[in-house]
Parts: C-alpha cells; sequence; structure tokens
C-alpha cells in the first residue's frame, strides 16, 4: 500500500501517491456483506431470502463507504459510493428480466416441441396433455402481418409529410393528434374496432377485426420513430439533390428515404415486436379458435397472447404448460423480431469504406 | 453553351426581413466572376437567388429579375426545378449522397431526372470525372461508397456532379473553405479549366482566392448591422485589387474592417 522506502528527500512524490485498496477489496465486502445479511435475516426469524438481500445489499454499500473513506479518503468514498450505487441499479433491473426469461424456458421446454409448433388444439381434450399452438402462431403471424400493411405505409407517409412539407396549422394538427394516439389504451383500440366494425357495420369477429386494431396501435409508434429518422439526414443533403434540378417528391424517394431507411426499418420492427404480445384487443375482437383457420377474413382466429389467456384459464396442468410454452415462443418471436432489425440497421447504415 | 447572366433590381427576404437590396450587375458568358465581401453581407444569400434556391428555405421570397441570356428566371410560370438543372451549385461543405457509390453519385443529376440511356451513363461520368480531374484518382474504385474520399476528393466528386448535367452557370459558395491548401490549390486550378466551358460565379471569404481566380471582382457590404447588403462595386479583378474606386472597397481590400 503505501510506500515505506523512504526518507524525508522526497516529500512532493508522496502527496501524489495515495493509499489504495487491494484488488480483490469488492468481492471481500460482499462476501462479508452477504454472510452478514444471511447471518442476520436469519437470526431475526425474516423467511424471506429477499429481505436478507436486501439487508446484505445495504450491508455492501455502507461497508464499501466506510472502508473506503477509512483507507483511501473521502473523495474515493464518494466514487467508491457512487460506482456502488450504480451498479446495484443495474442488478436490480436486470434481476426480474432474467427470471422471467428463466422462469419461461424452465417451464415453457416441458411441452415445446416440433409437435407443438405444428398441430392446434382441435379436437384435443383440454385437460390432458398433447395440442399445440399452430393455430395460435398462425394467427399471429397473420394479424400482425396485416397490421403491419396497414400500419406501417400510412404511418411512413405521414412522417414524411410532417418533416418534409407540413409547415402550417394542418402538420400542428396532425402531430398533436399522433401524439394523442401514442397514449390510447390497447382495449380501447380494440373497443372502437368491436363498436365500428363489428357492431355497427355488422361484420364477424375475425383476424382482420384483430389486425385493425393492432394497426391502430402501431401506427403513432411508426411516425414518430420514421419522423426522427428523417430530421436525421442533414439538409445539405437535400439541397445538393435539389441544386441538381431534382423535385422534391424525387429527392424524399431517392435521396431521403434511403438515407434513413435502416433506421426507419428498426423502428417499424420495434413497433411490430410491440404489437406482437397486445392481448386486450385481440381477446376482444378475434374470438378464439381451437381449430387452425387461415383465413384471416373470415371466421373466428386465435392467436398467441389469446392463447396463452385461454389456457390459463382452463387452469390445469397441462393447460399451464402449453401456456408457458405459447409465452416462450412469443417472447422467441420478439426477440427475432429485435435481432433482426438491428441486423438490417447495420447492414443499411451508410457506409465509409474505401 | 455558356450563358451570360443579367440582373436588374434583386431584393431578396427572409420572411419580413430584407437581406440584400437592388442587386444590379452582368456576369459575361465564360468567365469567373467572385463575390467578395465581410460576414453576413448577402453574397451567399444573393448566390442563392441565381438558381432559385434562396426561395426553398423557409420564408424566402424574391423580387427583381434575373435573365440568363434572354430569359427571366423569375417570370411567372417558370418551374424553379428546370433553372437549378441549367444552374448548378456547388457547396461549401461536400455532400456526396452517402448511399451511393461514386459512379452513382456522378449520375445522380441524370439518373434522378430520369432521362438518360445507360449506355450513355459512362460516358458521361467518365468525361464528368476527367473534367474535374478525379477520373485517375477513382477510376478503379467507382462502386465504392462517394463518402469514403478525402476532403479535396468528395468536393471534386460534388463538382463533377454538378458539370455531369451540363448547366449553362456554375455556381460556387464557399467551395474551398472546409478544405486545405492543397486541395484548395487543385479546385482553383480546376476552376480555371472549367471556364473554359461554364460561366462560373465563386463566393468566398479569401481575398487573395478572388484575386487568383476570377476575372471580375464584386464587393457587397452592409450599411450597418440589420441593414440589407448591397453592391458597392463591380469591376475587373486587377483593378478591384489595385484601385478600386470606392473607399469601402478600398477599406476592405487592405484589411481595415472585414
Amino acid at each position: 500500500m503505501s510506500d515505506t522506502t523512504t526518507d524525508t528527500t522526497t516529500p512532493r512524490a508522496s502527496a501524489l501517491q495515495q493509499a489504495r485498496l487491494p484488488r480483490w477489496a469488492p468481492l471481500g465486502l460482499a462476501a462479508v456483506a452477504i454472510a452478514a445479511g444471511v447471518g442476520i435475516g436469519a437470526g431475526a426469524g425474516l423467511g424471506n431470502t429477499t429481505q436478507w438481500g436486501l439487508i446484505a445489499a445495504l450491508l455492501f454499500v455502507v461497508l464499501s463507504y466506510g472502508v473506503t473513506a477509512a483507507v483511501e479518503g473521502g473523495r474515493q468514498a464518494r466514487n467508491q459510493l457512487a460506482t456502488v450505487l450504480v451498479w446495484l441499479c443495474f442488478l436490480i433491473a436486470i434481476v426480474p428480466l432474467a427470471s422471467l426469461l428463466w422462469e419461461t424456458i424452465n417451464r415453457g421446454k416441458t411441452v415445446l416441441d416440433v409437435y407443438f409448433l405444428s398441430h392446434s388444439m382441435d379436437g384435443v381434450q383440454t385437460i390432458l396433455p398433447g395440442g399445440g399452438a399452430y393455430h395460435a402462431i398462425l394467427g399471429t403471424l397473420e394479424q400482425v402481418g396485416i397490421a403491419t400493411l396497414i400500419a406501417a405505409p400510412i404511418g411512413l407517409l405521414t412522417a414524411v409529410y410532417l418533416v418534409e412539407y407540413g409547415r402550417g396549422r394542418l402538420a400542428k394538427a396532425v402531430t398533436f393528434f399522433v401524439d394523442v394516439m401514442t397514449g390510447i389504451p390497447s382495449i380501447v383500440a380494440g373497443l372502437f374496432i368491436l363498436s365500428f366494425w363489428i357492431i355497427i357495420l355488422g361484420f364477424d369477429y375475425s383476424g382482420f377485426a384483430g389486425a385493425m386494431a393492432l394497426a391502430i396501435l402501431m401506427m403513432p409508434v411508426v411516425v414518430r420513430s420514421t419522423e426522427e429518422m428523417l430530421k436525421l439526414v442533414p439538409d445539405e443533403l437535400r439541397e445538393a439533390s435539389l441544386a441538381l434540378g431534382v423535385p422534391k417528391w424525387r429527392t424524399i424517394l431517392k435521396v431521403v428515404l434511403p438515407t434513413s431507411i435502416g433506421g426507419i426499418t428498426t423502428g417499424v420492427m420495434l413497433a411490430v415486436a410491440r404489437i406482437a404480445g397486445e392481448s386486450a384487443p385481440i381477446v376482444l375482437l378475434v374470438f378464439g379458435s381451437q381449430a387452425i383457420n387461415p383465413n384471416p377474413f373470415e371466421g373466428a382466429q386465435s392467436s398467441l397472447p389469446y392463447y396463452i389467456y385461454e389456457q390459463w384459464q382452463l387452469g390445469n396442468e397441462a393447460s399451464f404448460n402449453r401456456a408457458w410454452a405459447a409465452a416462450l415462443v412469443l417472447i422467441a418471436f420478439v426477440m427475432i423480431l429485435n435481432l433482426v432489425a438491428r441486423g438490417i440497421a447495420r447492414w443499411k447504415a451508410p457506409k465509409s469504406g474505401r | 453553351m455558356a450563358k451570360r447572366i443579367d440582373v436588374s433590381g434583386l431584393t431578396a427576404y427572409y420572411g419580413s426581413h430584407k437581406a440584400i437590396e437592388d442587386i444590379s450587375m452582368t456576369v459575361e458568358p465564360r468567365s469567373v466572376t467572385a463575390f467578395i465581401g465581410p460576414s453576413g453581407c448577402g453574397k451567399s444569400t444573393f448566390l442563392r437567388t441565381l438558381n432559385r434556391m434562396h426561395e426553398v428555405t423557409t420564408g424566402g421570397r424574391v423580387e427583381g429579375k434575373v435573365m440568363l441570356d434572354d430569359e427571366n428566371l423569375y417570370a411567372s410560370g417558370v418551374d424553379p426545378v428546370s433553372v437549378r438543372r441549367t444552374v448548378g451549385m456547388v457547396f461549401q461543405r461536400p455532400n456526396p449522397f452517402p448511399t451511393m457509390s461514386i459512379f452513382e453519385n456522378v449520375a445522380a443529376g441524370l439518373k434522378l431526372n430520369g432521362s438518360y440511356r445507360k449506355s450513355e451513363l459512362r460516358d458521361v461520368v467518365e468525361k464528368s470525372l476527367k473534367g474535374a480531374n478525379l477520373w485517375n484518382e477513382v477510376k478503379d474504385r467507382l462502386n465504392k461508397p462517394g463518402a469514403g474520399l478525402s476532403g479535396g476528393q468528395q468536393q471534386r466528386l460534388c463538382i463533377a456532379r454538378a458539370i455531369a448535367v451540363e448547366p449553362d452557370v456554375l455556381l460556387m459558395d464557399e467551395p474551398c473553405s472546409a478544405l486545405d491548401p492543397i486541395s484548395t490549390l487543385a479546385i482553383e486550378d480546376l476552376i480555371g479549366e472549367l471556364k473554359e466551358r461554364f460561366t462560373i460565379v465563386i463566393v468566398t471569404h479569401n481575398m487573395q482566392q478572388a484575386a487568383r481566380v476570377s476575372d471580375r471582382t464584386a464587393f457587397f457590404n452592409l450599411a450597418g448591422v440589420g441593414q440589407p447588403g448591397k453592391l458597392i462595386e463591380i469591376d475587373e479583378t486587377e483593378r478591384i485589387f489595385s484601385n478600386p474606386s470606392v473607399q469601402a472597397t478600398e477599406d476592405y481590400i487592405s484589411g481595415r474592417f472585414g
């Protein structure tokens, strides 16, 4: 730790040098804190291991501050305190996510196999194991696909209008309503389609009705993220194109959009990932089904969030297993979409290679 | 195909603020005219009125006439897009299109306007890159991204892009301010060659550059802060820099203000 080789001939060097804790100090303190936390918790009769963990965490914070202050000095101690708090917050944020993934994978894998992915619940007695989620997967894919086909072009063109053309009151009104739409609860979107499409216009429950509600939820997200991406394109590029005598609409189509396409695609995929798990409007609108219905425009369909809810409602072990497996499929679907979005963003980023 | 420019009574506004007032001048074909003056005096604003880019800015508005040979660019019924195809512009910071290769950048003016045959494109690109003195450096990597070149090369790429559409006039807004001295020299030499084919107007902060490169020089100035810019004097470059008629010009070029 401190330099002990001297004599008084180098007083200036020691003003810059400081005592330092050894590198294993944080781990050592953590071990002490955990041991003390477990001891105190067990000793005080607290049964919940989470409480033991909280006591240990608190002890760790206090101990590391105290020890660092004693050995290294006040400034280092405050630095250490800040570091510890940041790490602790990170762990607190990660733990629920990790625990969720762990639970889902653990419980989902009992029933998840190729059979599950390729068969529906048609003719299966729900108390018994067997059956699958194919009809639900198909339903989700179709509903999300149709919702994307509706919402992505409308959202994209709205964002183009807002960024490239909108100047006056119409643009302000559109921005306002897009902001309002971002906050619509999903059940309200579902109720809207229910009352408008099914009750007033008299159409049947169908996958398409669910897709429309999902499109309403998806549209403002696409508008916002596309707007941000378009604003990132520097004006110099637009000016360069206009100065060549290229009309404005062609400038947007051939210069602005290709430059921002990576970010726009990412935004759309993230919006898709968001609506893939929306269950409230689906429950209202697709009616659910045990059999495979490949036609989203006619007749009831199922979808993954609906299936999960339905199986949970049935209340028996076989159904719970199926629900977990479907949850795992849904999480995997969202994760894959996220990864694809990142991949596209990297591939399409304007290159600067030589 | 270089054309003559005749400006009379040109005034430009940003919203209600008058930026330049009552400018009148003539630019001869196949010559280089330099605009000099202190910051904020309206040189770039005036340059941008010559290819109707001023109105792209929010609130931009122009009064007066700009005659290109015998056509008024600001006559009612004139399409700004077609004006910009005859009056090209090179900007201060090189701005090649980032998603396009070098070849596509040079061809952009033709491709984006739709009127081309694929066989012609190759010839046009080669001719423009040679005209911009960039061909030898990039002829082996025409498919590489335009943004991968050095600053001076990018600016020459932008010049190649501008001349590929064969404009009658080439406007250059401080084309060398973002470049190092060697690249600046390369572009100044290029301007000397290009003036055989195009009418060139260049805005520059660098008086030595104006003296080196231009045939005629126009000096702009403001009466005061917030006042519109005006054309003070325009004459042969040699005379402006040795024996100007207006005292303000003399003060500016001898560095008493600027």
